[in-house]
This record gives C-alpha cells, sequence and structure tokens, in this order.
C-alpha cells in the first residue's frame, strides 16, 4: 500500500503536477489562437512572438517595481506587473492591427494572404523583443518558491518519496481559472460578448444587427493580447523567458487549439491539457513509478522513457496528425473555414 | 524579360560589386555564394506556394535532409562502429519501416471499427518497444566508438557532388511521405503540419548521434573544389597569382570561392531552366488552373490530390538540394544552426518580395533578399552608432543599443515583407 502511495506521489510529482501547470499555460495560449480565428479569421503565426512581447514588457515592469521596493511577497511581483504588460501589448496588438490587418480585412482578402501577414509581423515583434530585451534567457520570479516543498511534504507524511508544489505552478493554475472563468462569463453574458460570439457564427447577419465590426476586432485584440500575456508570463514564471524559446511554443499551442477544433475556446482548454499530458508523459522516465508498483525484483532495467525530451515536438506533431486524420475539425468540432 | 526587370536584376549586381569594392571581394563572393543557393531555396518553395499554393512551412526540415545527405554520402564510414552495430540498426531501422508499412496495410485490411482502431494501436505499440528493444542497444555501441572523433556511422565515402541529387532524393522521400498525411488539409492546417515536421527533422539530427553526431556536429566534409593551403603550396599557383599581382593566400580564397560561384550557378541555371519549362507547360498552366480554382480543376477532371502531392514532393527535392549545396559550401554539418525563421520564413520572404509564381522573382529575391539579411546587421551597427552618438561612452544604453543591432535583420525583414504586400503584394517581379 505504501509503495503504491510513493508510486503516485512521484506520478503526481514528475508528471500530473507539471503537466497540469504547462497545460494550463498552453490552454491561455490557444484560447488566443483560436480567439483571432473565430473572430479575424485567419491563423495568427505571430502569436508566440506576441506573449514573447507581452511577457518581456512585464519582465521590465517587475524589475521597475523591484527597483521601488514594492513587493506582495510571497506572491512573484510579476503579477503586479501584468495590467502594464496587457496594456502595452494591447496597444502594440491594436496599433499593428490599425497599420497592417486592417487594410487586408477591408479588402476581403483570402485568409491565407492574412496568415502571410502575420509571418511579417511575427519578424518585427520577434525583432523588436530580442532588440529590446536581448536573446538571454531572463528569470524573473521572486517571492516564495514552493507552496509545498520535497521535504515538507516527507515530513508532513512520512513517505519516502517528496510531493513538491512550486508556487509558481500553484500560481498557474489559479490564475488560469479565473481567467478563463472570467473569459467565459464575459463572452456569454455581456452584451458585448454576445456580439462578438454573434459576428463570429455569421458576419453578415451580425452585420445587419447593427454589430459595429470593428469594435468586434478591437475587443478581440484586446481580449488576445490579455490571453497571451498572462499566458506569456505563466510560462516564464514557471520556467523561463527567453525570445526563441516563445517562438518555438508556437507549435504545441497551435497543436493544442487545432486539437480541440480552431474557433473553439472549450476545446482550446482540453487540447492545451491532452498536448501537455501527452508531451509530459511520453517523455517522462516511469522506472521510478514502475520501480514502486512491481514486486521485488522485477524492478525494469532500462529507464521506460518513451522518447527523448527533446522530441516533445514529436509528441504535439503526432497529436495533431492524429487529429487531424480521424476528426479533421478538432475534439469539439471548430469551425471549418 | 522587360526592361524594369532586367533593370532590378543589374541592381543586384551593382549591391554584389559594391560590396566588392567597398568590403572587399572576399566578402562578395560569401554573399553571392549563400545568394545563389537561397535562389534555388526560393525556386523550390516557388514552385509549392507561386505554382500550387501550398503552404509549406517547414521548409528548413527539407533543406536540414539536404544536409544530412552530404553527411552520408561523401563522409568514408567508420569501419569500427559498423563492426559494433551497423548491421543491428540497419535491421532497427528496417523493423521500423516494417512497423509503419504494417499498420498502414493493418488500417487497409481491417473493417472499419472498434477492432481496427485497438488493433492498429496495439500493433504500433508493440512494434515501437520491439524497434527500440533491437535499435537502442546498437545506437550505444556506435556511439562508444571513440565519441570525441566519430561515434557515428560515417557515410558511404562517395564524391560529395554525388550527395547534391541525394539531398534531393532524402527530401524528395520525406516530402511523399508528409504530403501523403498532411496534405489535402486545409491551407492552415498544411502550415502547422510542416512547421512540426521541421522541427522534428532537427529534433532528429540533433539528437541522433549514430547517424549525424547530433550537437558535436560533422566537421572538415570532403569538398568539390581545391583546398586553399594546396593551392598555395603550388608553385604554379602562386606564380600565376603573382602575374595578377595578388599574394598567394588571397588568390587562393578568391579562388575557391569562385569555384563555388560556378557550380552554385550552374545548379542554378539548370533548376531556373527546368521550373520555367515547367510553368510554361500544359502541367504548369494546370498547376495554377488547380491553384487558382481546386472545384473548376477537378470538375475538368484533374487529381487535385495527386497533382499537389507531385508539386510538393518536386518543391521539397529542390529545397533538399539547395541545402545538400549549402552544406557542401559550409563544410560542416551543424544541426544547432537551423532555426525556423532563417531557413523558413527567410525564404518566404524571398518568394514573396520576389514574386510568388515568377521563377526569376524567386531568384532576385533570393539574392536580394539574402544581400539584404547579411548587411542590414553593419548597416544597423553604423545607424545605431550615429544615434548613439551623442550618449556617453560606457552609458548603458548605448551598450545595450550597439549590441542589439544584430537583431535589427529581423525587424528590418518583417518590414520589407509588410511593405510589399502592402504596396506590392504581388512582388517585385509579378506573375504572368
Amino acid at each position: 500500500m505504501i509503495d503504491f502511495l510513493n508510486a503516485v506521489i512521484v506520478l503526481a510529482n514528475f508528471v500530473i503536477i507539471p503537466a497540469m501547470a504547462y497545460g494550463a499555460q498552453l490552454a491561455l495560449g490557444a484560447m488566443g489562437v483560436t480567439l483571432v480565428f473565430a473572430i479575424l479569421r485567419f491563423t495568427n503565426i505571430a502569436h508566440g512572438d506576441t506573449m514573447a512581447f507581452g511577457t518581456m514588457v512585464v519582465i521590465f515592469g517587475t524589475w521597475g517595481l523591484q527597483g521601488l521596493g514594492v513587493s506582495i511577497a510571497p506572491l512573484p511581483t510579476a503579477l503586479l506587473a501584468l495590467p502594464l504588460g496587457i496594456a502595452v501589448t494591447a496597444l502594440l496588438l491594436l496599433g499593428t492591427d490599425r497599420v497592417v490587418y486592417r487594410f487586408y480585412r477591408a479588402q476581403k482578402v483570402n485568409p491565407v494572404m492574412l496568415l502571410i501577414v502575420s509571418v511579417g509581423v511575427m519578424f518585427v515583434m520577434n525583432g523588436l523583443v530580442r532588440f529590446i530585451i536581448g536573446v538571454d534567457s531572463q528569470r524573473f520570479d521572486d517571492g516564495a518558491r514552493f507552496v509545498v516543498s520535497v521535504r515538507q511534504f516527507r515530513e508532513m507524511t512520512g513517505l519516502d518519496e517528496g510531493l513538491a508544489l512550486r508556487s509558481t505552478q500553484a500560481i498557474t493554475l489559479v490564475t488560469a481559472v479565473i481567467v478563463v472563468a472570467a473569459l467565459f462569463w464575459f463572452l456569454n453574458r455581456t452584451r458585448t460578448g454576445k456580439s462578438m460570439r454573434a459576428y463570429a457564427d455569421n458576419e453578415d447577419l451580425a452585420l445587419l444587427s447593427g454589430i459595429d465590426p470593428e469594435r468586434v476586432v478591437r475587443i478581440t485584440w484586446l481580449l488576445v493580447a490579455g490571453l497571451a500575456t498572462i499566458a506569456g508570463t505563466l510560462y516564464g514564471l514557471d520556467k523561463s523567458f527567453d525570445a526563441f524559446t516563445y517562438f518555438q511554443l508556437l507549435l504545441p499551442v497551435f497543436a493544442a487549439a487545432i486539437v480541440g477544433g480552431l474557433g473553439h475556446p472549450v476545446g482550446a482548454i482540453a487540447g492545451g491539457f491532452v498536448v501537455a499530458f501527452s508531451e509530459v508523459g511520453v517523455t517522462y522516465a516511469f522506472k521510478r513509478v514502475v520501480t514502486y508498483l512491481v514486486p521485488e525484483g522485477w524492478e525494469p532495467a532500462g529507464l521506460l522513457q518513451i522518447l527523448g525530451t527533446d522530441y516533445k515536438f514529436a509528441v504535439s506533431f503526432a497529436i495533431l496528425v492524429v487529429v487531424l486524420i480521424f476528426r479533421p475539425n478538432g475534439l469539439y468540432g471548430g469551425r471549418t473555414a | 524579360m522587360t526592361m524594369r526587370e532586367a533593370g532590378l536584376f543589374a541592381l543586384v549586381a551593382a549591391l554584389i560589386v559594391g560590396t566588392g569594392i567597398v568590403q572587399g571581394w572576399n566578402s562578395a563572393l560569401l554573399i553571392l555564394n549563400m545568394g545563389l543557393v537561397s535562389a534555388v531555396m526560393a525556386l523550390g518553395l516557388n514552385l509549392q506556394w507561386g505554382f500550387a499554393g501550398l503552404f509549406n512551412v517547414g521548409v528548413m526540415g527539407f533543406v536540414a535532409l539536404g544536409g544530412l545527405a552530404v553527411v552520408l554520402v561523401s563522409m568514408p564510414p567508420v569501419p569500427e562502429a559498423w563492426s559494433a552495430g551497423g548491421l543491428r540498426a540497419m535491421a532497427g531501422l528496417a523493423l521500423g519501416a516494417g512497423v509503419i508499412v504494417g499498420a498502414v496495410a493493418l488500417w487497409r485490411r481491417l473493417p472499419a471499427g472498434r477492432i481496427r482502431g485497438l488493433g492498429m494501436t496495439a500493433w504500433v505499440v508493440a512494434g515501437f518497444f520491439v524497434y527500440r528493444a533491437v535499435m537502442a542497444p546498437a545506437v550505444g555501441a556506435i556511439e562508444d566508438v571513440n565519441p570525441a572523433v566519430s561515434g557515428y556511422l560515417g557515410g558511404f565515402g562517395l564524391p560529395v557532388l554525388l550527395a547534391w541529387p541525394v539531398g534531393a532524393l532524402l527530401a524528395a522521400g520525406a516530402a511523399w511521405v508528409i504530403g501523403k498525411t498532411a496534405l489535402g488539409l486545409r491551407a492552415d492546417y498544411l502550415a502547422i503540419a510542416t512547421l512540426g515536421i521541421s522541427e522534428i527533422v532537427i529534433a532528429v539530427l540533433k539528437n541522433e548521434d549514430w547517424l549525424s553526431r547530433g550537437v558535436k556536429n560533422v566537421n572538415g566534409l570532403p569538398r568539390p573544389v581545391p583546398n586553399e593551403i594546396d593551392l598555395q603550396a603550388s608553385p604554379d599557383f602562386v606564380a600565376r597569382a603573382a602575374e595578377w599581382g595578388l599574394d598567394p593566400v588571397t588568390a587562393s580564397t578568391l579562388y575557391v570561392k569562385a569555384g563555388y560561384s560556378l557550380l552554385l550557378a550552374a545548379v542554378l541555371v539548370v533548376v531556373l531552366v527546368l521550373a520555367q519549362m515547367a510553368l510554361r507547360s500544359p502541367w504548369g498552366r494546370m498547376m495554377r488552373a488547380i491553384r487558382d480554382n481546386e472545384v473548376a480543376a477537378s470538375a475538368m477532371g484533374k487529381n487535385v490530390t495527386a497533382r499537389h502531392l507531385q508539386i510538393f514532393v518536386i518543391g521539397s527535392a529542390v529545397c533538399g538540394l539547395a541545402g545538400a549545396m549549402m552544406t557542401t559550401l559550409d563544410g560542416q554539418l551543424t544541426p544547432t544552426s537551423y532555426q525556423p525563421l532563417r531557413y523558413t520564413f527567410l525564404i518566404w520572404v524571398m518568394v514573396i518580395v520576389g514574386g510568388s509564381g515568377n521563377n526569376f522573382g524567386s531568384v532576385l529575391g533570393g539574392m536580394l533578399v539574402w544581400f539584404l539579411w547579411v548587411q542590414v546587421e553593419p548597416m544597423g551597427q553604423w545607424l545605431l552608432g550615429v544615434v548613439t552618438a551623442p550618449l556617453p561612452d560606457g552609458s548603458a544604453l548605448k551598450d545595450h543599443l550597439l549590441a542589439g543591432a544584430a537583431q535589427m535583420r529581423l525587424l528590418t525583414m518583417g518590414v520589407v515583407l509588410l511593405l510589399v504586400l502592402r504596396f506590392s503584394p504581388r512582388g517585385l517581379m509579378p506573375e504572368r
């Protein structure tokens, strides 16, 4: 029995908790992608770099607050800097929309054209981020490191294995729940949210009902700025920030959005967790878990790791392909065009 | 070719000659050589996007496969590694391929339903573990053979130029597999799928040390042109360099680089002529018809999926060819140097700026954008130097700005792409 508990604790410590946190981060990122897709009707390649930009502003805000001596310990100062990050990112996105996307929207161009345009935006944002903050990795978490540390857990329970809950993981989960709840309340209960959903469902009918499309688009960018900045900041607090990693987040984020069904916010959440659990599960070495579960003498010789950690992209990708082949519109049946 | 197009090519030539006069002929030839390679890559992507409207953002993967081909073809084999586990590794690979073929066959044979799903999953999972059991010891044994210098199987020790068509074949094979699964998806799904594939190819190159030495890199690839040191040692060459008024060291580097230029230019011309013939042929017109209206084309009896697969494979093969040329030019395979911004999205900028659908446009875009990519950095350095001149020396802001100058090129490429898309969406040389 103790062995079984130990196995569960190891699994929770190394797979379940990290995957939950990562899944929440991916879900928030994927919701941003899905919102752009539903309202603006294109796939935004620049989303990874939007996340990077938002996080960068938050990092500067954090440094500024730290310099002033402001702190909300045990919580990380970055949470206090989030509104600043969201505001600046929102300005950037609204500016980009005004200067770049609006021109093409007026012409009603093919979505692929907008996809190419977003490649240009990606280059600019990526260049901006690298130019302003540099290419080095940045850590900006402060405050308490752990909610429960391995030693505390062992002393509390008397088990051999410890369970660590890092404060960044706890913050990620709590923040994600709040953000998702707020977003769904906004989309389902407020007049503006309803007008957005109407616009996403049927543009022409929405226009006939007197919905101002430019207002819907502006609000979408505001939401995307919020989601991207929060997702990026949580990821950066949990791991670390560097421009290239954020660019590479594009793949799991898109996998999450597509697996759930593009344009479907609930699907984005489910997709985020599917991708995160598969990535962590497939690249984790299960030796210690199995050692506790099997009788003595049956311990596995190998690491029981299915793929090396460097292949985590392969996992996102494999899920993506499987879903696209068997359920082309995603688990929740997103929109088709 | 109109006056305007000829003028644009003359501009690129003038830029390169100007570089030669200002920064030295060595730099000019370096830019020219990579420009030629970039032009071939852009031609490959232009086949896919310009001819057929396929949104491939996995160019980097095909380029890297071309690079791998150079290692596999031209490096001498490592006999100790082969005897340590070569045959077993080959058996493992064959087994892996067998599992995949078997899975596809099972899927086709079994009736649809739960049995098929479960059966295939079980087959794949079991096959994966058998594959691992065969492969892992072989990989370990190979990687233990003198890891500092080899630790991999090596290649076939064949002439390096043979690697160029092999690179194209390797990329074509990969493209066929990808195309079979991912084509027919919507444009944006295809984009994400190809992006994923290219990352996986790089992950394989970085991690499968037995194949490509991974992050230890393969250095000293054989060269199709003479070595500088040999040239400097040859009295004949030194005498001839003296006739031109050059010292032997400069003369030998220029000679080698010019040799590469001729080789690369010859390939570019062949690919360009073939692409141009394809564009003018009924096949090319059919491709463009499919691109412009798939429904109408398929109503005319054109097999859209098969044609897409065909041109996806051909375009990827050209990218693989370019990748092999590039690795030969570099003389080394460094898997960590493959970055999507540089090897996928920059090629996109080249095609769009040059004019998608126009082969000459792709060549122009490849050379021009590559020139910008190289020269924006010194220009940015100079610009920031001027801007920050009033700041006191040693100020943190000044240092930071100057250090960031290297990142100016990404910003510039983005702005160039956005400007072209806005004001000349069909590129500098519009399709005709």
